[in-house]
């Protein structure tokens, strides 16, 4: 297991890059659920009806 | 009409679009969740160690679908700016405005996990290589689109100058593509994308399609969810404006 975490001694580069992604892409999606969210309160506290 | 288009064009209507996006997002969200678990598996688990680059190849399966994916929705940018400025579809600007953070986030993920690739491979982490430099540009196109979206008080014109951005600089999609075949360059020429097909290990080159599939799951996913944020905003908006 500790042989396959450390990529072949790699392990800073290719873990480094599936952090990379993990951490913006996870960001991206965090942010615009809470984004969302704070959306749609505001609209039900200003008495906006969302229209479907 | 084609179908395809018809169901295009249905869809531009924001509140059919919101209707659209509260039935099919919640289980856009639970396959791209099961894409995404498959395809680390397949990427992290299951995929072989490559003879010359050894573990480091694994960088491959998020480097290249983030290279697509921010292309792709820098092309989709243009499109959508076309359908503003031409066909002035209410739905395109709110659309471009949720796109470009996502398809910036895939660009600045191609240029990091590639600087990650290329110090063990290339032992830099960066070259002005016109692969690379092209890459670089297209991140700044996107950084541009998000900015100028939010510059002006009037966000009709915001969406506008945007728009014509995406136009002029979707003439550098191609440019990324093919700048390996035109410049003499450190970056390695395609090897998936060509005339005469791939030319990886089928077992190499399934884990880089199933990561590809989860990611391009998860670029639509966050779009739909993105622009159904945006109606409510642009709401707000006009809301707030005196009438």
């Amino acid at each position: 297991m500790s042989g396959y975490l450390a990529m072949g001694g790699h392990a800073f580069f290719v873990w480094g890059s599936y952090a990379v992604a993990v951490v913006l892409l996870g960001g991206l999606t965090v942010w615009s659920l809470a984004d969302r969210r704070r959306l749609r309160r505001e609209i039900e506290a200003r008495g906006l009806e969302r229209r479907r | 009409m084609s179908r395809p288009a018809a169901n295009l064009h249905f869809l531009a209507n924001p509140a059919r679009f919101r209707r659209f996006v509260a039935r099919v997002l919640p289980a856009l969200w639970l396959v791209t969740a099961a894409s995404l678990a498959g395809g680390l598996w397949l990427a992290l688990v299951t995929a072989p160690v490559d003879y010359q680059q050894g573990h480091t190849v694994r960088i491959m399966f998020v480097h290249v679908p983030s290279a697509w994916l921010s292309m792709a929705g820098y092309a989709l940018l243009a499109g959508l700016g076309a359908s503003l400025l031409v066909w002035r579809h209410p739905l395109a600007a709110l659309m471009a405005r949720a796109a470009a953070p996502v398809g910036a986030c895939f660009a600045a993920i191609c240029l990091l996990t590639g600087s990650l690739w290329g110090k063990p491979m290339w032992g830099a982490w960066w070259v002005w290589d016109a692969r690379l430099t092209s890459m670089l540009l297209l991140f700044f196109l996107y950084l541009g689109h998000i900015a100028l979206t939010r510059a002006y008080d009037n966000p009709d014109r915001g969406d506008r100058a945007a728009a014509i951005l995406a136009l002029v600089g979707v003439v550098n999609v191609p440019v990324i593509k093919f700048s390996v075949d035109w410049w003499h360059t450190l970056h390695q020429p395609a090897s998936v994308v060509k005339i005469g097909g791939p030319t990886i290990h089928p077992t190499i080159l399934w884990p880089l399609l199933a990561m590809a599939a989860a990611l391009l799951l998860l670029f639509v996913a966050l779009v739909l969810m993105r622009t159904d944020s945006e109606i409510d905003r642009r709401r707000l908006e006009l809301a707030e404006r005196p009438s």
